[in-house]
């Protein structure tokens, strides 16, 4: 038993919870308010749209493959929606989260022909869909920032689920929204782990020919993960839009590199094949502290490029040392 | 006899697969030009022949992979019209492939278990019983691993181990090996033996993909030889000696000639003390002008670091080399090329060749810049050397610029020594020079060497095919733990012999 006490203690996740701890302590050494329900609240609600872009993100690298279109899809699938909605003038949360998951459904779709069909390398084809959905929302909706969000959908970022009030009297409270991302964490946990589909993105990601051989329908497992992500992306981009009361066209562009960072840190691998769900939300945990509370040491929030960089390089070089120590251990 | 006697020796006469004058083409190419192949159960039926003559074809078909253009497979009796991949595994088909197809991400238990789940359309995934699955194929045959270790962490041997597991495990009642031992030490092969006749005492019937004769000869009952798409014999192993089984194979006469030069004192190599520290020490021998000389050991004992170290690739910490009289230094690969060094790679396709570039383009490879001319790359010339090469060394190349992936293993070995003979080498060193080389290849390649040798040409083989030692090579150095047993003559040391040696403490 202690053997497999101690390779839990040394996988992946563990490093990142030690790079945590580490960096909570020190914080927390700085400046005591650190550890409080009020932390809690405030990184909920930092982590909450890096969450859901994770998620779809670490399932598209663990089968293999690689979207840097999410932010692209995110914004086309959010800016059209809400021009729809107030074009015609109709104000319902359902319908708009309808709206969004059939366009981000829909670009995941083409990402998916793209690279399970023609066979276009991932990167190459997402970040071709990237350009045209972005250059798509800029040219044929417009460059206008929104800031009447239809009432209903707008109200319900002042729905909490949580509430807490510090003995200064400040009051923290944690969003509604907040949901979105944690069913999505615990269905991808679901599926990944006890489902024949979960473990079919695996197998793909470890080999697609054993994986056609094994009787694996690859072509339909590709399907499945671009269109999820696709999906989640458009969720997470109407998400986005309420909890900042207002829709930009270009809001999230440029946030897929932050996001693939922390899926990477959190011991998924760039290669495909191996990657957990908790792995994950450490791994956007780690980087949701650096960007928020870097601040609470001293060290002045330009720097938090800087140091969000060296956690990426450290943290993946890490993971990347391990895998070569793997592959050139003895084999047993 | 009891029930279950009796039960196992009607089995053995049973005949699980029958195909009759199967037709495959392609296009206009025709694979299989009508084999017939009878499989019985509780048999180990070896399927031989050399590359390219359609074995790879006819395991797809049997595998349901391919559609047959022609002819009838019956199986346990029953014809079967159209057989599909899933219906192949139904009916208790298992192939296990040359590169295992095994999930390296994935454990042990899983990835014995996960075909079981496919095929029973399973949309849950269950750990426990997947790693009771696990442990129960396991013991079936033997094997011992953790059943939560990832596959990347297995030995090749062990990786074999596992797909064998995942074909069992679906009530396999013919197994398809495709040339299973290509990647496995001597040891590991014996403990494969053992293996598949356990599984034959069972009641299975196994087919096993194979050139190499000794091998075949070790663990097959029946024997079939496929050539150009046809059968052209079939009978009990004992029915074919070692001539007919060849000839049969290649379709002419190949006759083992052992290679013993004359002796000269004309030295063209001499290697002096080389060390590298971890890999080999104190390796000494002289190649002379004529000589063979061979190196071998087992995996691990050093014999392909002292190829690695006179090419540059790895170099030697100390030591004195001498080349045609002149000492000479190696710290690098290039100072190797400039002193006319040539190195033949364990691993072609990933170290000898660019898989999909042209003939050509791999040819001049090593020696581009004779072709660079004022006017940049002179490609005619580069097309009249490759074209004089695919002549001399005999290879059955469409042209020049064909891209290597076309070639047979033996037709693309051939081109790799060709490109190192256009540089006009003064020594020549070969890692495994006929891995996956079949027998009339073979026996061109080492014709190709001893003419070398006999120019005056140094020739170094690093090899464990100890047969193909004995036969090309009069100095041999046996490597262990990185120690060299001194050069020894191989005069006519037998087989057997060597084998000893190899395996004695030395």
């Amino acid at each position: 038993m202690s053997k497999k006490v101690k390779h839990i203690l040394a996988t992946n996740e563990a490093i990142v919870v030690y790079i945590i701890i580490a960096l909570c302590t020190l914080i927390g050494i700085v400046n005591p308010a650190f550890f409080g329900v009020s932390t809690v609240i405030t990184l909920s609600r930092a982590m909450l749209i890096t969450l859901i872009f994770a998620t779809c993100e670490m399932i598209v690298i663990i089968s293999g493959g690689i979207d840097v279109s999410f932010p692209a899809v995110a914004c086309i699938a959010m800016y059209s929606t809400i021009r729809f909605l107030l074009a015609f003038e109709i104000d319902s949360p359902v319908i708009a989260y309808l709206c969004v998951s059939v366009i981000g459904l829909l670009f995941g779709a083409l990402n998916a022909y793209l690279i399970a069909k023609i066979k276009l390398p991932p990167l190459i084809a997402t970040l071709g869909v990237s350009s045209v959905a972005n250059g798509a929302t800029l040219a044929f909706l417009g460059t206008k920032e929104i800031s009447n969000i239809p009432e209903k959908i707008d109200a319900l970022s002042k729905v909490f689920i949580l509430s807490y009030t510090n003995p200064q009297g400040i009051t923290y409270q944690l969003t509604v929204m907040f949901l979105i991302p944690l069913c999505m964490i615990l269905a991808a946990f679901y599926i990944l782990k006890y489902t024949m589909l979960g473990r079919g993105i695996y197998a793909i990601g470890g080999d697609k020919n054993a994986a056609r051989i094994a009787g694996f329908n690859v072509t339909k497992i590709q399907f499945i993960v671009y269109m999820t992500s696709g999906l989640f992306a458009g969720i997470g981009g109407l998400t986005y839009t309420i909890l900042m009361r207002q829709a930009s066209p270009q809001s999230l562009m440029g946030s897929e590199m932050m996001v693939i960072a922390a899926v990477v840190v959190g011991g998924t691998r760039i290669t495909g094949g191996h990657g957990t769900m908790i792995g994950t939300v450490l791994g956007v945990l780690l980087i949701a502290i650096v960007q928020n509370n870097l601040i609470m040491l001293g060290i002045p929030t330009h720097y938090q490029t800087f140091v969000v960089g060296l956690i990426i390089v450290i943290g993946t070089s890490i993971t990347s040392l391990r895998a070569k120590k793997i592959a050139n251990s003895a084999k047993v | 006899m009891n029930t279950t006697e009796r039960k196992l020796v009607r089995m053995m006469a049973d005949t699980f697969l029958k195909l009759d004058h199967i037709k495959k083409y392609f296009g206009g190419v025709k694979a299989l030009k009508g084999v017939s192949l009878e499989v019985r159960s509780g048999e180990i039926h070896c399927l031989a022949g050399e590359n390219g003559c359609g074995k790879s074809t006819l395991i797809k078909v049997i595998s349901g992979a391919h559609d047959a253009t022609e002819g009838e497979i019956y199986i346990e009796g029953s014809k079967i019209d159209k057989l599909t991949p899933i219906e192949s595994i139904r009916l208790g088909i298992q192939v296990i492939y040359q590169d295992f197809a095994v999930f390296p991400n994935l454990s042990v238990a899983e990835n014995i278990a996960m075909n079981r789940a496919l095929m029973t359309g399973n949309k849950k995934m269950n750990w426990k019983e997947a790693r009771e699955l696990a442990l129960q194929a396991m013991e079936q045959i033997g094997a011992h691993m953790d059943p939560d270790v990832l596959v990347e962490r297995l030995s090749v041997a062990n990786k074999q181990m596992v797909a064998i597991c995942r074909a069992i495990i679906n009530d396999a009642k013919l197994l398809i090996l495709d040339e299973p031992t290509t990647a496995l030490t001597a040891n590991e092969v014996e403990k494969l033996n053992t293996i598949i006749r356990n599984l034959k005492a069972k009641g299975m019937a196994i087919v096993i993909v194979n050139h190499k004769l000794d091998e075949i000869y070790k663990i097959a009952d029946r024997l079939t030889i496929l050539r150009n798409g046809e059968n052209v014999a079939t009978g009990m192993i004992t029915e074919f000696d070692r001539a007919r089984f060849v000839k049969c194979m290649t379709g002419h006469e190949v006759a083992d000639t052992i290679y013993r030069p004359e002796p000269s004192d004309e030295e063209i190599v001499k290697v002096e003390n080389l060390t590298k520290k971890g890999a080999f020490e104190q390796v000494s021998f002289c190649v002379k002008k004529g000589d063979m000389l061979g190196i071998t050991g087992l995996l691990g004992s050093g014999r392909g670091e002292i190829g690695d170290a006179l090419f540059g690739i790895a170099p030697a910490e100390e030591g004195v080399i001498t080349l045609n009289g002149k000492k000479i230094e190696i710290h690098s690969i290039q100072d190797a090329m400039q002193h006319k060094i040539g190195y033949v790679p364990e691993d072609r396709l990933t170290q000898g060749l660019f898989m999909n570039r042209s003939i050509c383009q791999n040819t001049v490879a090593a020696s581009i810049a004779k072709y660079l001319g004022k006017m940049g790359l002179n490609h005619n010339k580069m097309k009249e050397i490759t074209n004089y090469w695919i002549k001399t060394i005999g290879c059955a190349a469409p042209s020049a610029e064909a891209t290597m992936r076309t070639l047979s293993g033996g037709n693309a070995q051939k081109m790799v020594i060709a490109k190192w003979l256009n540089t006009e080498p003064s020594l020549l060193i070969l890692n495994g020079p006929t891995v996956g080389v079949d027998v009339g290849s073979k026996a061109d390649i080492h014709a190709i060497l001893h003419n070398l040798a006999k120019k005056g040409i140094g020739v170094i083989i690093i090899s464990d095919d100890l047969n193909e030692l004995i036969h090309n090579c009069n100095k041999l150095i046996i490597m262990k733990n990185g120690r060299t047993s001194g050069v020894l003559e191989t005069g006519d040391m037998s087989e057997a012999e060597l084998t000893g040696l190899l395996n004695s403490g030395m």
